[in-house]
């Protein structure tokens, strides 16, 4: 005969439903890697209905802006981002995810999920500045956020990006220097996202990452 | 401002580390596992791990080292070598790498490129270039010439232009290794360096022939790069990569010091 599950361990499981939001958009590997070394099983999937019993999303990818809003759109994976961002549960953007939750990005003129006002742009190209922004940069972050505590402030996150978000001001965490200063680090409410890769940029990235997952989503503004 | 990278890089083969002196006499100097873990906590921006394994049944070997590797560090790192097919890529990228590097097989096939950066984006595509400095002719007019097996063959291929194909075919990036400074220790190839990062606008990692911090800072400063490659210098413990960095700081090149 089964033992029944007892409450508390159901109660544990349902508390770290984290989930990796799997669009084809790159390679997930590290981001699950990082998230396994501080010893947590995230969930990577393409299904909305996963999506929506997550109690906790990190939503990552690199590529173009065009493939990934499609792809979003065809899994139905759209709805289920605003869903969860509606519901009030901690998400987590990184790079690509960083940019196309605002309303548009210029990378193949697209429209994307909405939700944070603002833009996504091109950097600059400017004599000396090479494009992609690759390697590492620090970020001026310009308030306290419970995401970005005890990172000292020359610490250095690993960026490769050509474009970036432009959210409204007051989305604006962090700002970081490559040709002009442009957002690297914004969030709303319960949604904070990073143009740099936490899952990539050593001890401090890290850091970053158990922030996260022990962040409740309170807003910040 | 954006740092310039320091990249200790670890030639493997039949999963252990060795450093060649001109590709030659390869000495084992360990296990590759454990030298990216150190490299991790001593501070390299990133690492590049190159497969010299001779057959290729064996490239499995290296698939598991690139997965216990991603396991240990976190930071980007490269797997070149070996790397002939899209198949390659995929395996070396989905065992954990951030970036695969192509040479001999994009030079003898291009379409790898552009298939690579297709299938997996630019920013994971490297393009490695093994470079020798030759007599200016018509058909090398930079008197930089694409070589491959370790420098005993020329391709009668210019490299500036060869450099410039690559970024139009969807590279993210460029490993430039002088086969004439490699192993020598007595400094990059600074006008061949300069001459590549100035001509392409992603970026450029020098290598081949560091020795001392000084030959960074001046391949970082007069020759352009973005980022260097070093090896036998710490390999051998002769300097740890903080010794470099706090070396090329104080000069005003932008290193990462806090990790």
């Amino acid at each position: 005969m089964l033992t029944p599950i007892p409450d508390i361990v159901k109660f544990s499981y349902y508390m770290s439903r984290l989930v990796v939001i799997d669009y084809e958009a790159g390679n997930l590997t590290s981001v699950v890697r990082s998230l396994k070394a501080l010893g947590v099983a995230g969930k990577v999937t393409q299904d909305p209905r996963v999506v929506k019993q997550a109690t906790r999303l990190v939503f990552p990818g690199v590529g173009a802006a065009g493939k990934a809003m499609a792809t979003l759109q065809r899994l139905g994976l759209d709805q289920a981002l605003k869903d969860c961002f509606q519901a009030g549960i901690p998400i987590l953007g990184i790079c690509l995810g960083a940019q196309i939750i605002l309303e548009h990005s210029e990378e193949n003129d697209t429209p994307c999920l909405g939700l944070l006002p603002g833009r996504t742009r091109m950097l600059p190209l400017k004599p000396g500045i090479k494009i992609p922004h690759m390697g590492w940069n620090q970020v001026r972050f310009l308030r306290s956020h419970p995401v970005f505590q005890g990172l000292p402030e020359t610490a250095e996150y690993y960026f490769v990006h050509s474009y970036y978000p432009d959210p409204g001001e007051t989305m604006v965490l962090g700002l970081t220097d490559h040709g002009m200063e442009f957002p690297s680090a914004l969030g709303r409410r319960n949604l904070v996202a990073t143009q740099f890769h936490p899952e990539k940029s050593g001890r401090y990235g890290l850091q970053l990452l158990k922030n996260f997952l022990s962040w409740d989503g309170s807003d910040v503004e | 401002m954006l740092s310039k990278r320091i990249i200790p890089c670890l030639d493997v083969r039949d999963g252990r580390t060795t450093k060649g002196i001109k590709f030659q006499n390869n000495v084992d100097i360990g296990d590759p596992v454990a030298m990216a873990r150190l490299y991790y906590e001593a501070g390299a921006d990133e690492l590049v791990f190159y497969d010299i394994t001779a057959s290729s049944d064996r490239r499995d070997i290296m698939i598991e080292v690139v997965r216990r590797v991603a396991a240990e560090i976190f930071i980007p790192f490269s797997v070149g070598g070996g790397i002939r097919t899209l198949q390659d890529m995929r395996a070396v990228l989905l065992a954990g790498a951030e970036k695969v590097s192509v040479n001999s097989a994009a030079i003898l096939n291009p379409a790898i490129i552009s298939q690579g950066a297709q299938a997996f984006g630019s920013q994971c595509i490297v393009l490695g270039m093994d470079v020798k400095r030759v007599a200016l002719s018509r058909i090398i007019p930079s008197g930089y010439e694409m070589v491959i097996h370790g420098g005993r063959t020329p391709m009668g291929i210019d490299a500036l232009w060869w450099a410039q194909e690559a970024v139009r075919l969807g590279a993210g990036e460029i490993c430039l290794n002088s086969i004439d400074a490699d192993g020598t220790q007595e400094g990059y190839e600074l006008t061949l360096t300069r001459l590549i990062s100035e001509a392409v606008p992603i970026p450029v990692i020098a290598s081949g022939g560091a020795g001392v911090p000084d030959h960074l800072y001046q391949v970082l400063t007069v020759g352009r790069a973005d980022a260097a490659l070093i090896a036998s210098m710490v390999h051998y413990g002769t300097y740890t990569i903080q010794e470099i960095k706090e070396y090329l700081g104080p000069r005003g090149v932008p290193v990462r010091l806090t990790w």
